[in-house]
């Protein structure tokens, strides 16, 4: 890919790309309770990723972001499966949810759920595949 | 509450009735306007603050009605300021660059000059490129 050099777009994109990641993360931990969740918090991420790689190139967000996709991919699967695995302990069936309340420091009385474990593997999943998929048909040969 | 909704209320109606005739005198200069730049200048600015004024009148309408201070409007409002005037700039420079001709009454092309001594100065780069 070309290198391109417009000032103006990467300038932008340097501060959108913050403004996008932080709303993929509300996007993520406001599933439980509004539209949101593992899904589109992914896709979100991988939205900032991409808009990265069109204004600087693929090598820049390999080296702001040196992680394999593949194995971000594998590891959400791995997590998803392990989260519904883990109800296996507690003598209940496969996929099985908990929840409780718990008093963390800063933000007070939070009700945490093990759903919320199973939505990490689904986003890690997402951003792997999506950025498998755009990597890979970006790149030149 | 009472009062201050009453003065929210036509306060909050302008604003999106503003918003609206925006997008719609955008829209006319989509059709009317002779060549891709002009009609870019028409498309990108009125059709942002047109947004923007929509958006506002619905943050106004979540704060005095609903009252919730909405950090997705603001947040929504923010990034269209930033991003639909560089949309704008991108849309017409690569339209500039893939050699689409400007209206025959524009009489300054600063552009034209700026890439030809480009040129001039990085012929190497040029070739290795073309």
């Amino acid at each position: 890919m070309k290198r391109t050099d417009d000032v103006v777009l990467q300038t932008t994109s340097q501060v959108t790309v913050f403004i996008i990641i932080t709303f993929s993360a509300f996007l993520f931990l406001a599933g439980h309770n509004n539209p949101g969740g593992g899904f589109i918090g992914g896709l979100m991420s991988a939205a900032a990723l991409v808009l990265l790689a069109l204004s600087y190139d693929l090598k820049t967000v390999k080296q702001a972001l040196p992680v394999n996709f593949h194995y971000m991919t594998a590891t959400g699967m791995l997590i998803a499966i392990f989260s519904g695995m883990g109800s296996f302990v507690f003598d209940a069936p496969f996929l099985s949810q908990a929840y409780d309340y718990f008093d963390l420091p800063l933000l007070g009385n939070v009700e945490l759920a093990t759903a919320m474990v199973f939505d990490l593997g689904v986003y890690l999943a997402v951003v792997g595949v999506t950025m498998t998929i755009i990597l890979s048909i970006g790149e030149d040969r | 509450m009472e009062t201050v909704q009453t003065i929210a209320e036509p306060v909050i109606a302008i604003l999106i009735l503003i918003g609206a005739i925006l997008g719609a005198l955008s829209a006319f200069g989509l059709i009317r306007l002779p060549d891709v730049y002009l009609r870019a200048h028409a498309a990108t600015k009125s059709a942002t603050l047109g947004v923007l004024c929509v958006l506002g009148g619905g943050f106004l309408y979540f704060v005095f009605f609903e009252r919730l201070i909405s950090a997705k409007m603001l947040l929504g409002i923010v990034f269209v300021f930033i991003t639909a005037p560089v949309a704008g700039h991108l849309i017409e420079r690569a339209a500039y660059m893939s050699g689409v001709p400007m209206w025959q009454k524009s009489v300054r092309d600063d552009l034209k000059m700026a890439i030809a001594e480009e040129r001039k100065s990085r012929p190497q780069t040029e070739k290795s490129q073309a």
